[in-house]
């Protein structure tokens, strides 16, 4: 699914110059659950905006199923977002004035599916996260658990083969994480996707078969055999 | 989802739309009553020059001013006046040419057959100055010892001895003067005749081209106690009174209006005119027609509309000033400074929004679609700014018409192609009189200013708010259209 080679993120901060990735080489196979964990500033956010195309590595490239997602234009790179990749945020980015339907239904709209299809699957895509009685309020009507699971809804319902989360429960209570925690890996196996999720929490780390650890820019990937299943969403 | 987002961010940032609306508002506003009141000034100076013009024409001709030849007297009535016996009537009635300058009526059709040259008439115009009274004889007054007064020539001869005095004499005289006009009656639709309506009575006929009749204006009429039927005697003609007229805006050219070959005749003045109306066949190619008039016709003035406006001063000509000059730019600035404000609010909403457009990129929003949304709330703000500043505009304009104030128009008369050019009077008699200058006077109109809003001025609102709306929208567009989601999204953590 994903072979990254090589891939290098430099900022400058003023004159300083900070090397966010290192030469990063990483595989991520079709329907594998990869947490990452790391330091502050160790490069997780960076490396999983290369793996969404949402930002270009400075050398290397990113490979999603064969096609360099370094050297595509931008419109070929939105299309890719808005077909195959679905994202999921520590602050749940939703739009304050759109209800918990329509902030689903922004999802849809890049892939031109009509108002009445829209419609239709955000009300699915919400009841799958158990907020079908909650189509018409707005984030502010919502629970920090609840708006991320719209939030959640929205990455899901174009139906993506990837799905990348930067710490998704960042934001919550410790039992609202494990709601979160279980929705999402439950999703995860229910529909097969890729999931990649950054995190600082360990517990979470904990469950994951394979972890990646970033530090200053340098990754090391573990296998965790005994990664404790997940409960049922 | 566009119209959706649209309307449910404006509804959220309520007072900044309603800020960036009202500025637009008060733009737009100004500019609809700023050019509706220049237009309302351009209606008034075209009143203004229609009351001396006339309906529909387009140019005037006249005689070009000669230079005198040197040592030579200008032109000037001259009454002479022969004493007489002890208080005996002295009379005179003089029917003068306006400016003593004419021209040939044959130029009528010269002027006529010029290219861009659609009808030309000839009109002559008159002065009537009447004059009666008598003089007294002055008594001599004996010095001491030399016997009782007597009037001069009389007694003991003819010349006064030492210490002699003259006292009482003089002389009295009323002095009635009206301005007649000579009009074509066979061409009614042009000259100066078309900007009065004729209220009571009628008009002349086609036929009465020599006929023994008058049209009055009622301000004379008024002031003369004349009605339709009387007669009125000019230089001892008695004519019928067949109409009043009253001037549809401003001042009458004439007092009295007769045929043009019956003025000619009474004036002295066979086969001549003082000025030539002339309308265009297209009123766009005046300036050429002129030229052509100019080039073809020599030893003529020909005066626009254009050059007449340039001698209009006055409150009229001041607040048409201020209006075309100060007030369409001080109204345009606004605009501007409404757009550029409009914009930066604009600018500043997308700052407060970047996570939100990171957002949608990230979600596979083209840059387009994020554009789109901002622009369409821009342009929606353009819109309510615009139907604000519309009615705003409308009720200003309405309100100035409401009003009407009145605003003088001061008409240089030496460039108005007709009036007198310093004519003089020279009164002779006994030992002769001061000499006294009646210098022709400008006209002084008054009119009610009017705002009046075409549908072209509408337009511009409209147009204006849209691209009000637009300017302003594209300076949010600008900052949307270059956000990168990664650096939108690293900013929130």
């Amino acid at each position: 699914m994903y072979e990254l080679i090589g891939v290098t993120k430099q900022y400058r901060r003023g004159q300083a110059r900070v090397d966010a990735l290192a030469g990063i080489d990483l595989k991520i196979a079709q329907g594998d659950r990869l947490v990452i964990q790391g330091p502050t500033g160790g490069g997780k956010s960076t490396l999983l905006q290369m793996l969404g195309g949402l930002d270009r590595p400075t050398a290397g490239s990113v490979f999603l199923d064969g096609t360099d997602l370094a050297k595509l234009s931008e419109s070929r790179l939105t299309a890719v977002r808005s077909q195959y990749i679905g994202f999921v945020f520590q602050s749940f980015n939703l739009i304050p004035t759109l209800t918990a339907q329509e902030n689903v239904e922004t999802a849809l709209v890049p892939l031109g599916v009509k108002a009445g299809e829209r419609r239709r699957r955000a009300a699915e895509a919400l009841e799958s996260v158990g907020l079908g009685e909650r189509l018409a309020h707005l984030p502010s009507e919502l629970s920090g658990g609840q708006q991320q699971r719209v939030a959640i809804a929205r990455a899901l319902v174009k139906r993506p083969q990837v799905l990348l989360a930067d710490e998704p429960t960042g934001n919550l209570d410790e039992s609202t994480r494990d709601e979160i925690a279980d929705l999402l890996e439950g999703l995860w196996q229910e529909h097969g996707l890729t999931f990649v999720m950054v995190t600082h929490d360990s517990t979470l780390a904990r469950r994951a078969p394979r972890l990646a650890t970033l530090r200053k820019g340098r990754i090391t990937v573990t296998e965790n055999p005994k990664a404790q299943a997940p409960s049922p969403a | 989802m566009f119209f959706t987002y649209l309307r449910r961010e404006l509804r959220r940032r309520r007072k900044a739309a309603l800020v960036v609306a009202s500025g637009l508002a008060l733009g737009i506003a100004l500019v609809i009553v700023v050019t509706s009141v220049s237009a309302g000034m351009k209606q008034a100076q075209g009143k203004v020059l229609e009351s001396l013009y006339g309906l529909g024409t387009d140019l005037t001709v006249t005689k070009a001013q000669e230079r005198p030849a040197e040592g030579a007297q200008p032109t000037r009535p001259r009454f002479e006046f022969q004493g007489g016996d002890e208080g005996e009537e002295q009379s005179s009635d003089r029917l003068m040419v306006q400016g003593f300058q004419t021209l040939a009526d044959s130029t009528v059709a010269t002027v006529a057959k010029q290219t861009g040259v659609d009808r030309a008439v000839g009109g002559l115009s008159l002065v009537n100055l009447k004059i009666d009274g008598e003089f007294r004889r002055g008594r001599i007054q004996r010095g001491e010892g030399q016997g009782q007064a007597q009037p001069p020539g009389q007694g003991q001869g003819g010349t006064g001895g030492p210490g002699d005095t003259v006292t009482g004499g003089g002389a009295a005289f009323d002095v009635d003067s009206f301005t007649l006009y000579g009009t074509d009656v066979t061409t009614p639709d042009l000259g100066p005749l078309t900007t009065s309506t004729v209220g009571e009575g009628r008009t002349f006929k086609t036929t009465e081209t020599d006929a023994a009749v008058v049209v009055v204006d009622s301000a004379y009429a008024q002031q003369k106690d004349l009605a339709v039927g009387d007669e009125l005697t000019v230089k001892g003609v008695k004519f019928e009174v067949i109409g009043i007229a009253t001037a549809d805006s401003g001042q009458a050219t004439a007092q009295v209006y007769l045929p043009l070959k019956r003025a000619q005749t009474l004036s002295g003045s066979a086969g001549k005119v003082t000025t030539v109306y002339v309308k265009a066949t297209d009123s766009t190619k005046i300036d050429a027609v002129k030229a052509a008039i100019q080039k073809n016709v020599t030893g003529t003035t020909v005066t626009t509309s254009a050059d007449l406006a340039q001698t209009v001063s006055g409150s009229l000509d001041t607040a048409a000033g201020l209006a075309s000059n100060v007030g369409r730019w001080l109204s345009y600035a606004v605009l501007l400074a409404a757009v550029l404000v409009a914009g930066l609010l604009t600018s500043s909403a997308v700052s407060r929004r970047v996570r939100e457009f990171g957002t949608l990129k990230a979600l596979g929003w083209k840059s387009g679609r994020v554009t789109r949304q901002v622009v369409g709330e821009a342009l929606v703000n353009g819109v309510i700014g615009g139907a604000l500043g519309i009615a705003v505009g409308l009720a200003g304009a309405y309100a100035v018409t409401a009003v009407s104030p009145t605003l003088t128009a001061e008409l240089g008369a030496s460039a108005s192609g007709f009036a007198g050019r310093g004519g003089g009077m020279a009164f002779g008699g006994g030992a002769g009189g001061p000499g006294m200058t009646r210098t022709a006077a400008g006209r002084s109109v008054d009119i009610a200013l009017t705002a009046p809003v075409s549908l072209t001025t509408v337009g511009l609102a409209v147009l204006l708010a849209l691209v009000g709306g637009l300017v302003a929208g594209a300076f949010g567009a600008w900052r949307a259209s270059r956000l990168r989601p990664a650096d939108a999204l690293r900013r929130v953590e």
